[in-house]
Protein backbone atom coordinates (compact mmCIF):
# COMPACT_ATOMS: atom_id res chain seq x y z
CA UNK A 1 0.00 0.00 0.00
CA UNK A 2 2.68 2.52 1.24
CA UNK A 3 4.64 2.41 -2.76
CA UNK A 4 0.98 3.15 -4.18
CA UNK A 5 1.08 6.32 -2.04
CA UNK A 6 4.19 6.69 -2.83
CA UNK A 7 3.92 6.60 -6.90
CA UNK A 8 0.93 8.85 -6.46
CA UNK A 9 2.64 11.42 -4.99
CA UNK A 10 5.53 11.11 -7.19
CA UNK A 11 3.24 10.42 -10.44
CA UNK A 12 1.52 13.73 -9.42
CA UNK A 13 4.78 15.72 -9.30
CA UNK A 14 5.66 14.49 -12.45
CA UNK A 15 2.71 16.06 -13.87
CA UNK A 16 3.12 19.04 -13.12
CA UNK A 17 6.86 18.78 -14.49
CA UNK A 18 5.31 17.68 -17.99
CA UNK A 19 2.72 20.39 -17.88
CA UNK A 20 5.37 22.73 -17.27
CA UNK A 21 7.22 21.65 -20.44
CA UNK A 22 4.09 21.41 -22.22
CA UNK A 23 2.82 24.62 -21.93
CA UNK A 24 5.93 25.89 -23.17
CA UNK A 25 6.24 24.19 -25.62
CA UNK A 26 3.35 25.77 -26.81
CA UNK A 27 3.86 28.90 -26.33
CA UNK A 28 1.03 29.53 -23.27
CA UNK A 29 5.07 30.22 -21.01
CA UNK A 30 6.76 32.95 -22.03
CA UNK A 31 9.82 31.73 -20.75
CA UNK A 32 11.78 28.66 -19.75
CA UNK A 33 13.27 28.94 -16.02
CA UNK A 34 16.38 26.69 -17.01
CA UNK A 35 19.83 26.34 -15.05
CA UNK A 36 21.64 24.11 -17.40
CA UNK A 37 21.51 26.31 -20.27
CA UNK A 38 20.08 23.38 -22.52
CA UNK A 39 16.55 23.32 -21.80
CA UNK A 40 15.79 25.31 -25.05
CA UNK A 41 17.91 23.40 -27.35
CA UNK A 42 16.26 20.51 -25.82
CA UNK A 43 12.94 21.32 -26.09
CA UNK A 44 13.38 22.59 -29.28
CA UNK A 45 15.23 20.17 -31.03
CA UNK A 46 13.19 17.62 -33.37
CA UNK A 47 13.40 14.89 -30.33
CA UNK A 48 10.70 17.08 -28.37
CA UNK A 49 8.61 15.67 -31.02
CA UNK A 50 7.68 11.85 -31.11
CA UNK A 51 5.17 10.84 -33.95
CA UNK A 52 3.92 14.58 -34.71
CA UNK A 53 2.92 14.99 -30.81
CA UNK A 54 5.51 17.19 -28.10
CA UNK A 55 7.01 14.45 -25.52
CA UNK A 56 6.01 16.17 -22.96
CA UNK A 57 2.14 15.75 -23.28
CA UNK A 58 3.52 11.97 -23.17
CA UNK A 59 4.55 12.39 -20.00
CA UNK A 60 1.13 14.70 -18.85
CA UNK A 61 -0.72 11.45 -19.95
CA UNK A 62 1.83 8.68 -18.69
CA UNK A 63 1.83 10.59 -15.24
CA UNK A 64 -1.55 10.71 -15.11
CA UNK A 65 -2.63 7.32 -16.12
CA UNK A 66 0.23 6.18 -13.33
CA UNK A 67 -1.66 8.54 -10.81
CA UNK A 68 -5.29 7.71 -11.18
CA UNK A 69 -4.32 3.82 -11.50
CA UNK A 70 -2.29 3.99 -8.03
CA UNK A 71 -5.28 6.23 -6.96
CA UNK A 72 -7.63 3.52 -7.36
CA UNK A 73 -5.40 0.95 -5.86
CA UNK A 74 -5.48 2.39 -2.40
CA UNK A 75 -9.51 2.18 -2.67
CA UNK A 76 -10.77 -0.38 -0.46
CA UNK A 77 -12.24 -2.48 -3.34
CA UNK A 78 -9.03 -2.70 -4.68
CA UNK A 79 -6.23 -2.82 -1.53
CA UNK A 80 -5.93 -6.60 -1.42
CA UNK A 81 -5.15 -7.05 -5.24
CA UNK A 82 -2.38 -7.04 -6.92
CA UNK A 83 -3.26 -5.66 -10.03
CA UNK A 84 -2.82 -2.08 -9.43
CA UNK A 85 1.01 -2.83 -8.50
CA UNK A 86 1.27 -4.55 -11.65
CA UNK A 87 -0.21 -2.24 -13.86
CA UNK A 88 1.60 0.62 -12.27
CA UNK A 89 5.13 -1.61 -13.06
CA UNK A 90 3.85 -2.09 -16.37
CA UNK A 91 3.13 1.38 -17.43
CA UNK A 92 6.40 3.16 -15.71
CA UNK A 93 8.37 0.01 -17.28
CA UNK A 94 7.22 1.72 -20.65
CA UNK A 95 7.89 5.21 -19.25
CA UNK A 96 11.17 4.01 -17.72
CA UNK A 97 11.81 2.55 -21.43
CA UNK A 98 10.76 6.40 -23.20
CA UNK A 99 12.75 8.57 -20.92
CA UNK A 100 16.00 6.49 -21.11
CA UNK A 101 15.96 6.95 -24.59
CA UNK A 102 15.48 10.30 -24.42
CA UNK A 103 17.88 10.84 -21.81
CA UNK A 104 20.11 8.80 -24.02
CA UNK A 105 19.63 11.24 -27.14
CA UNK A 106 20.29 14.05 -24.85
CA UNK A 107 23.52 12.73 -23.93
CA UNK A 108 24.63 11.71 -27.15
CA UNK A 109 22.52 13.63 -30.02
CA UNK A 110 21.55 16.52 -28.86
CA UNK A 111 24.68 17.10 -26.69
CA UNK A 112 22.42 19.22 -24.26
CA UNK A 113 20.83 18.56 -21.05
CA UNK A 114 17.15 19.70 -19.66
CA UNK A 115 16.54 20.12 -15.85
CA UNK A 116 13.31 19.07 -16.23
CA UNK A 117 13.46 16.54 -18.38
CA UNK A 118 16.14 14.91 -16.30
CA UNK A 119 13.72 15.05 -13.20
CA UNK A 120 10.64 13.50 -15.19
CA UNK A 121 13.09 10.69 -15.88
CA UNK A 122 14.30 10.43 -12.05
CA UNK A 123 10.73 10.54 -10.90
CA UNK A 124 9.93 8.09 -13.52
CA UNK A 125 12.64 5.69 -12.70
CA UNK A 126 11.90 5.90 -9.13
CA UNK A 127 8.29 5.30 -9.46
CA UNK A 128 9.32 1.94 -11.59
CA UNK A 129 11.99 0.88 -8.77
CA UNK A 130 9.44 1.56 -5.61
CA UNK A 131 6.31 -0.14 -7.69
CA UNK A 132 8.73 -3.29 -8.77
CA UNK A 133 9.44 -3.56 -4.82
CA UNK A 134 6.14 -3.43 -4.54
CA UNK A 135 5.26 -5.96 -6.67
CA UNK A 136 7.82 -8.69 -5.34
CA UNK A 137 6.59 -7.81 -1.75
CA UNK A 138 3.19 -9.18 -2.70
CA UNK A 139 4.63 -12.10 -4.60
CA UNK A 140 6.75 -13.27 -1.92
CA UNK A 141 3.64 -12.39 0.67
CA UNK A 142 1.57 -14.47 -1.39
CA UNK A 143 4.40 -17.54 -1.63
CA UNK A 144 4.30 -17.57 2.57
CA UNK A 145 0.57 -17.45 3.14
CA UNK B 1 -9.07 4.37 12.44
CA UNK B 2 -4.94 4.35 11.69
CA UNK B 3 -5.50 3.50 8.18
CA UNK B 4 -8.34 6.32 8.00
CA UNK B 5 -5.94 8.86 9.22
CA UNK B 6 -3.46 8.04 7.52
CA UNK B 7 -5.01 8.55 3.95
CA UNK B 8 -6.05 11.82 5.47
CA UNK B 9 -2.62 13.10 5.20
CA UNK B 10 -2.14 11.61 2.35
CA UNK B 11 -4.96 13.07 0.29
CA UNK B 12 -3.73 16.60 2.12
CA UNK B 13 -0.42 16.18 0.84
CA UNK B 14 -1.65 15.32 -2.91
CA UNK B 15 -3.84 18.43 -2.39
CA UNK B 16 -0.76 20.32 -1.55
CA UNK B 17 1.01 19.37 -4.06
CA UNK B 18 -1.61 19.78 -6.63
CA UNK B 19 -2.28 23.39 -5.20
CA UNK B 20 1.79 24.35 -5.09
CA UNK B 21 1.74 22.79 -8.90
CA UNK B 22 -0.58 24.67 -9.99
CA UNK B 23 -0.01 28.20 -8.48
CA UNK B 24 4.12 27.61 -9.64
CA UNK B 25 2.29 26.86 -13.39
CA UNK B 26 0.25 29.95 -13.03
CA UNK B 27 3.02 32.07 -11.80
CA UNK B 28 5.51 31.07 -14.30
CA UNK B 29 2.84 31.82 -17.10
CA UNK B 30 2.39 35.55 -15.35
CA UNK B 31 6.23 36.38 -14.65
CA UNK B 32 7.37 34.06 -17.36
CA UNK B 33 5.64 36.24 -20.23
CA UNK B 34 7.30 38.12 -22.34
CA UNK B 35 6.77 42.02 -21.52
CA UNK B 36 5.04 44.30 -24.19
CA UNK B 37 5.79 47.50 -23.72
CA UNK B 38 5.13 50.79 -25.69
CA UNK B 39 7.74 52.14 -27.68
CA UNK B 40 8.91 56.01 -26.98
CA UNK B 41 9.97 55.87 -31.00
CA UNK B 42 9.24 52.66 -33.20
CA UNK B 43 12.46 51.84 -34.75
CA UNK B 44 12.54 53.75 -38.26
CA UNK B 45 12.70 51.79 -41.70
CA UNK B 46 13.32 55.39 -43.48
CA UNK B 47 17.32 55.38 -44.11
CA UNK B 48 17.56 51.67 -43.07
CA UNK B 49 20.65 49.45 -44.54
CA UNK B 50 18.14 46.66 -45.61
CA UNK B 51 14.22 46.95 -44.26
CA UNK B 52 14.10 43.52 -44.49
CA UNK B 53 11.66 41.11 -46.47
CA UNK B 54 8.03 41.62 -46.32
CA UNK B 55 4.85 39.44 -46.54
CA UNK B 56 1.20 40.49 -47.15
CA UNK B 57 -0.19 43.49 -48.47
CA UNK B 58 0.72 46.68 -48.78
CA UNK B 59 -2.72 48.13 -47.74
CA UNK B 60 -3.21 46.02 -44.48
CA UNK B 61 -3.70 48.17 -41.97
CA UNK B 62 -0.65 46.88 -39.01
CA UNK B 63 2.68 45.68 -39.63
CA UNK B 64 4.08 43.41 -37.59
CA UNK B 65 8.27 43.16 -37.63
CA UNK B 66 10.00 40.39 -36.62
CA UNK B 67 13.64 40.71 -35.45
CA UNK B 68 15.42 36.75 -35.35
CA UNK B 69 18.02 35.34 -36.08
CA UNK B 70 18.21 31.90 -37.62
CA UNK B 71 20.54 30.38 -34.51
CA UNK B 72 18.27 31.41 -32.13
CA UNK B 73 16.15 27.99 -30.78
CA UNK B 74 13.71 30.24 -29.74
CA UNK B 75 12.91 32.03 -33.01
CA UNK B 76 12.61 28.55 -34.39
CA UNK B 77 10.54 27.36 -31.97
CA UNK B 78 7.48 30.59 -32.85
CA UNK B 79 8.10 30.03 -36.13
CA UNK B 80 7.21 26.12 -35.65
CA UNK B 81 4.45 26.76 -33.70
CA UNK B 82 2.94 29.78 -34.66
CA UNK B 83 4.34 31.06 -38.34
CA UNK B 84 1.78 28.81 -40.15
CA UNK B 85 -0.90 30.03 -38.04
CA UNK B 86 0.28 34.16 -38.32
CA UNK B 87 0.35 33.70 -42.12
CA UNK B 88 -3.06 31.65 -42.38
CA UNK B 89 -5.18 33.99 -39.76
CA UNK B 90 -3.27 37.76 -39.93
CA UNK B 91 -1.25 37.66 -43.06
CA UNK B 92 -3.36 36.06 -45.94
CA UNK B 93 -6.84 37.63 -44.24
CA UNK B 94 -5.09 40.75 -44.96
CA UNK B 95 -5.43 41.75 -40.70
CA UNK B 96 -1.50 42.87 -41.25
CA UNK B 97 1.56 41.85 -43.09
CA UNK B 98 4.81 40.67 -41.82
CA UNK B 99 7.99 42.36 -42.14
CA UNK B 100 11.10 39.60 -41.35
CA UNK B 101 14.71 41.43 -40.36
CA UNK B 102 17.21 39.35 -39.75
CA UNK B 103 19.53 40.53 -36.54
CA UNK B 104 22.57 38.19 -36.44
CA UNK B 105 23.64 38.28 -32.90
CA UNK B 106 26.64 36.10 -33.38
CA UNK B 107 29.50 35.98 -36.48
CA UNK B 108 28.20 32.42 -37.26
CA UNK B 109 24.83 34.23 -37.61
CA UNK B 110 25.96 35.39 -40.67
CA UNK B 111 26.22 31.77 -42.70
CA UNK B 112 22.59 31.22 -42.33
CA UNK B 113 21.16 34.92 -42.95
CA UNK B 114 23.35 35.42 -45.82
CA UNK B 115 22.05 31.45 -47.66
CA UNK B 116 18.55 32.80 -47.17
CA UNK B 117 19.65 36.03 -48.64
CA UNK B 118 20.77 34.05 -51.80
CA UNK B 119 17.81 32.40 -52.11
CA UNK B 120 16.09 35.71 -51.24
CA UNK B 121 18.01 37.24 -54.29
CA UNK B 122 15.99 34.34 -56.78
CA UNK B 123 12.36 35.39 -55.07
CA UNK B 124 12.67 32.27 -52.85
CA UNK B 125 13.71 34.05 -49.32
CA UNK B 126 10.50 32.71 -47.42
CA UNK B 127 10.93 28.95 -48.61
CA UNK B 128 14.72 29.38 -47.22
CA UNK B 129 13.35 31.11 -44.11
CA UNK B 130 11.14 28.05 -43.35
CA UNK B 131 13.90 25.47 -44.13
CA UNK B 132 16.37 26.87 -41.88
CA UNK B 133 14.00 27.48 -38.95
CA UNK B 134 11.87 24.04 -39.77
CA UNK B 135 14.97 22.51 -39.47
CA UNK B 136 17.11 24.10 -37.29
CA UNK B 137 18.18 21.08 -35.18
CA UNK B 138 19.40 19.15 -38.01
CA UNK B 139 22.23 21.30 -39.07
CA UNK B 140 22.47 23.74 -35.30
CA UNK B 141 22.68 20.29 -33.67
CA UNK B 142 26.12 19.60 -34.77
CA UNK B 143 28.23 21.70 -32.67
CA UNK B 144 30.67 22.36 -35.41
CA UNK B 145 28.35 23.25 -37.76
CA UNK B 146 29.75 26.69 -38.77
CA UNK B 147 32.79 24.89 -39.53
CA UNK B 148 31.65 22.43 -41.27
CA UNK B 149 30.59 21.32 -44.76
CA UNK B 150 28.22 19.48 -44.71
CA UNK B 151 26.62 22.72 -43.48
CA UNK B 152 26.67 24.07 -46.65
CA UNK B 153 25.75 20.96 -48.04
CA UNK B 154 22.48 20.59 -46.21
CA UNK B 155 22.15 24.69 -47.14
CA UNK B 156 22.30 23.96 -50.55
CA UNK B 157 19.97 21.30 -50.50
CA UNK B 158 17.06 23.20 -48.65
CA UNK B 159 17.76 26.24 -51.44
CA UNK B 160 17.65 23.10 -54.08
CA UNK B 161 14.42 21.94 -52.29
CA UNK B 162 12.74 25.73 -52.73
CA UNK B 163 12.93 25.75 -56.50
CA UNK B 164 15.91 27.71 -56.36
CA UNK B 165 19.23 28.12 -59.36
CA UNK B 166 22.09 26.38 -57.45
CA UNK B 167 24.68 27.73 -59.34
CA UNK B 168 23.82 31.52 -59.08
CA UNK B 169 23.06 30.47 -55.05
CA UNK B 170 26.81 28.70 -54.69
CA UNK B 171 28.27 31.63 -56.11
CA UNK B 172 26.53 34.28 -53.70
CA UNK B 173 27.15 31.95 -50.72
CA UNK B 174 31.17 31.82 -51.68
CA UNK B 175 31.47 35.41 -51.97
CA UNK B 176 29.71 36.12 -48.81
CA UNK B 177 27.74 38.13 -50.78
CA UNK B 178 25.07 39.70 -48.28
CA UNK B 179 27.74 39.68 -45.27
CA UNK B 180 28.07 43.66 -45.46
CA UNK B 181 24.07 43.83 -45.68
CA UNK B 182 23.92 42.01 -42.71
CA UNK B 183 26.49 43.70 -40.37
CA UNK B 184 24.83 46.81 -41.15
CA UNK B 185 21.29 45.94 -40.21
CA UNK B 186 22.55 44.19 -37.17
CA UNK B 187 24.20 47.52 -36.10
CA UNK B 188 21.45 49.40 -36.59
CA UNK B 189 18.86 47.09 -34.89
CA UNK B 190 21.54 47.29 -32.14
CA UNK B 191 21.56 50.88 -32.09
CA UNK B 192 18.37 51.10 -31.48
CA UNK B 193 18.62 49.07 -28.00
CA UNK B 194 17.34 45.88 -29.56
CA UNK B 195 19.08 43.00 -27.62
CA UNK B 196 17.44 39.49 -28.20
CA UNK B 197 15.62 37.40 -30.17
CA UNK B 198 12.73 37.35 -31.25
CA UNK B 199 11.34 40.68 -30.46
CA UNK B 200 8.77 41.69 -32.40
CA UNK B 201 7.28 45.05 -32.89
CA UNK B 202 3.65 46.14 -33.74
CA UNK B 203 2.53 49.63 -34.13
CA UNK B 204 4.15 51.24 -30.77
CA UNK B 205 4.27 47.88 -28.70
CA UNK B 206 7.19 45.53 -28.27
CA UNK B 207 7.40 41.56 -27.34
CA UNK B 208 10.65 40.51 -26.42
CA UNK B 209 11.04 36.28 -26.26
CA UNK B 210 8.62 33.76 -26.99
CA UNK B 211 5.00 34.87 -27.23
CA UNK B 212 2.25 32.84 -27.70
CA UNK B 213 0.02 33.63 -31.14
CA UNK B 214 -2.99 34.99 -28.97
CA UNK B 215 -0.41 37.38 -27.31
CA UNK B 216 0.90 38.70 -31.30
CA UNK B 217 -3.13 38.55 -32.39
CA UNK B 218 -3.71 40.67 -29.27
CA UNK B 219 -1.14 43.57 -30.07
CA UNK B 220 -2.29 43.21 -34.07
CA UNK B 221 -6.18 44.02 -33.35
CA UNK B 222 -5.05 46.97 -30.22
CA UNK B 223 -3.33 48.46 -32.73
CA UNK B 224 -5.89 48.01 -35.82
CA UNK B 225 -8.80 49.62 -33.15
CA UNK B 226 -6.35 52.39 -32.13
CA UNK B 227 -5.98 53.07 -35.85
CA UNK B 228 -9.44 53.38 -36.90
Amino acid sequence: MKHLMAVSVLSLLGIFVALYLLLWKIGVLGDLSCTTDGCETVQTSAYSDFLGVPVALYGVVGFAALFVVSLLGLQPRWLERREPTILVTALSGIGLAFSAYLTYLEAWVIHAWCQWCVASAVIIAVIFALSLLGSLIWQNSETEA
Amino acid sequence: MARALNMKYFYALLGVIAVAGTAAIWLASRGGAPPVRVLDEPLSLGASAFPGYVMGSDSAPVEIVQYADYTCAHCATFTVLHGPTIVNRLVQTGKARLRFRGFALYGVSLLPMNAAECAGEQGKFWEMHDALMFNQNEWYSDPKWHTSRSTIRTFRRYARDAGVDVEQYDKCVEEGRYYDRIIATREEISAAGLRSTPTFDVGPYRAIGMISYDSLRAMVETVAEERQ
